[in-house]
């Protein structure tokens, strides 16, 4: 009795070593490059900060008060609110219906429409907006085939022209994500009991009828899901808008998105990181709103749920 | 009858959907591909042909060459490499964090976990300023390291893994330290083989992830020799501000995607497993 207790803790001691040197490493890193980086950023609002003599000023609140006067920062949120109100509702309805489609039992050959439809998620967003800019250029395929199909009669400068460039981004972006969201709502639909889909035949119910009263029904916690994630994904676009416009959120502001904005504060010429974080801190709070009210209304029209 | 004809017209909707989108999603891929075979006479002056009347490889020949003074093999191998080495150190720290959360038992450990898990929320813009600061305090400006060390963890994996050795047999583990095995060699040498399936859906991931990253190696990338295919993607396009090398661009991109769907390929199932698992949170 009197040797197992101490030969007890000695195990423990041990397991306690074991837990906190496997997390060390990893707690590390998330220290440093999260959590003090989140203390950095709330320290950052209050300060101008000079680079090159690497000096942080308190400077009054002005990063705060400069918020309210920011012509280019409410350009940039109509862009993303847009962007965002666009993107999200088509994304999600045609990787709802792709999914329904696609899992069909009637349907051969799902590996290989999989895998062509997985394309673009594999590819990079910098190559992705390349191949876009190329086809949409004056010369590029989608002017040759509207102008051959007499639909235009002289070619659209989609890609510097304020009506059109946000639109061919958002069209890009539904494109490039539709995919992804597709294979989750796949994945949740094998676990879709069929014998619900016989009954409801026997009812009389046509594939409309089936995708309204029970696939829908059925894959809402995994809408709640992908509309989160595409509100998450569209409200930080940045590589797409920074590649198109070279950086410059152009032509004429048509393409700024927030994240666009705080990287020209931060890291264009003047170096204003301080309002910079601001704004990241701003997005944040947004993301964090819109997503709740998000979750609410998808969680709270549960009515086809009963 | 009445019912056949109607699930062969069913049938005839659904493959123009599948066959549809398949063609709405790889159109852009077609029209790259073929412009990276054209010369680019051809290319400006707008034809409605994919396939070249003056077929040549010579834009992939320019990017393969570095005598040309292309860097392209340079910007690969640097991809390649940053993506190897950083899935690496992902692998180790995230399944040791997963392990450590899931199945030792130490003081704190809940309190470390939700901790953590808070840290997804933060949006990576707010983080971008600060980590960049904090780079450059480091002297890791314009170094592999100010690329690798912001995403050496994965939080999302983290809790992935620790998912996974909850429910992990115990049994492997007393059966290992019964044969002598110490609990880190049980860790290395029992526990993370067998563990291989989640570590191939993160490994996947993760490579993707850098292997595709283009903000960071823009923001800390300053040397040309030094840049991933991402970055030096816009370099190609840029030099050639006069009349845009389409061809050129449109062969190394097509390059940048080819390790990724041989990934994808060998890989498949882990892709799949990776989307499931975040799918059902």
């Amino acid at each position: 009795m009197t040797t197992s207790k101490p030969q007890a803790s000695k195990r423990q001691m041990e397991e306690w070593i074991q837990g906190y040197s496997f997390l060390a490493p990893a707690l590390l890193v998330i220290f440093v490059f999260f959590i003090l980086s989140i203390l950095f950023a709330v320290y950052l609002t209050f300060h101008d900060v000079n680079l090159i003599a690497h000096t942080y000023e308190w400077n009054d609140f002005r990063n705060f008060s400069n918020l309210l006067t920011d012509k280019q920062l409410i350009r940039a949120l109509q862009n993303t609110a847009f962007f965002a109100l666009i993107v999200v509702p088509a994304q999600t309805a045609i990787a709802l219906i792709m999914a329904y489609v696609l899992a069909n039992r009637e349907v051969k050959g799902k590996k290989f429409f999989r895998l062509i439809y997985f394309l673009p998620t594999l590819t990079s967003s910098a190559a992705l907006t390349l191949i876009f800019m190329f086809i949409f250029n004056q010369n590029g395929p989608i002017n040759q085939m509207l102008m051959s199909l007499q639909i235009i009669d002289s070619p659209i400068n989609f890609i510097n022209d304020t009506e059109w460039t946000l639109r061919v981004i958002m069209a890009m972006n539904i494109w490039s994500t539709v995919p992804y969201f597709m294979t989750i709502y796949l994945a949740s639909l094998v676990d879709l009991p069929h014998s619900l889909y016989e009954a409801a035949e026997i009812d009389g119910a046509n594939a409309i009828d089936k995708l309204r009263f029970i696939t829908i029904p059925y894959l809402r916690p995994i809408t709640t899901y992908v509309v989160l994630s595409g509100i998450i994904g569209t409200f930080q676009m940045f590589d797409q808008a920074y590649i198109f416009s070279g950086g410059t959120g152009g032509p004429v502001n048509s393409t700024l998105t927030v994240s666009l904005l705080i990287y020209q504060y931060a890291f264009g010429q003047n170096h204003q990181m301080g309002y910079a974080a601001v704004l990241a801190i701003l997005l944040a709070i947004i993301i964090f709103i819109v997503t709740r009210i998000a979750e609410k209304l998808n969680g709270g029209n549960g009515i086809e749920n009963s | 009858m009445k019912t056949a004809k109607k699930t062969r017209g069913l049938k005839i909707l659904l493959y123009a959907i599948l066959i549809g989108y398949a063609f709405i999603t790889f159109y852009p891929f077609m029209w790259a591909l073929a412009a990276s075979f054209k010369p680019l006479s051809e290319i400006t002056s707008g034809s409605l042909s994919l396939i070249s009347e003056h077929f040549t490889t010579e834009q992939y020949d320019y990017l393969f060459s570095p005598e040309s003074g292309s860097m392209f093999i340079q910007w690969f191998l640097n991809s390649l490499i940053i993506s190897t080495i950083g899935t690496t150190i992902n692998l180790f720290l995230n399944t040791m964090a997963g392990y450590s959360l899931a199945r030792l038992h130490y003081p704190g450990r809940g309190k470390i976990y939700y901790g953590i898990l808070a840290m997804m929320m933060v949006p990576t813009q707010v983080l971008l300023i600060p980590n960049y600061l904090i780079i450059t305090n480091m002297g890791l400006l314009d170094s592999y390291w100010a690329l690798i060390l912001p995403a050496a963890v994965n939080i999302g994996n983290i809790f992935m893994m620790r998912q996974f050795f909850l429910s992990f047999p115990r049994d492997v583990e007393e059966a290992a330290r019964i044969d002598g095995l110490s609990r880190t060699g049980t860790f290395f040498r029992i526990v993370m083989p067998l563990a291989k399936p989640s570590i191939a859906t993160q490994a996947v991931f993760v490579f993707m992830a850098f292997w595709n990253n283009f903000m960071s190696p823009m923001l800390y990338l300053k040397t040309q020799s030094k840049f991933t295919l991402t970055v030096g993607l816009q370099m190609l396009q840029k030099a050639d501000q006069g009349g845009q090398m389409w061809n050129r661009v449109m062969a190394a991109s097509i390059l940048t995607i080819v390790p990724i769907i041989i990934l994808y390929i060998i890989f498949n199932r882990y892709f799949l497993q990776g989307v499931r698992m975040d799918g059902e949170k």
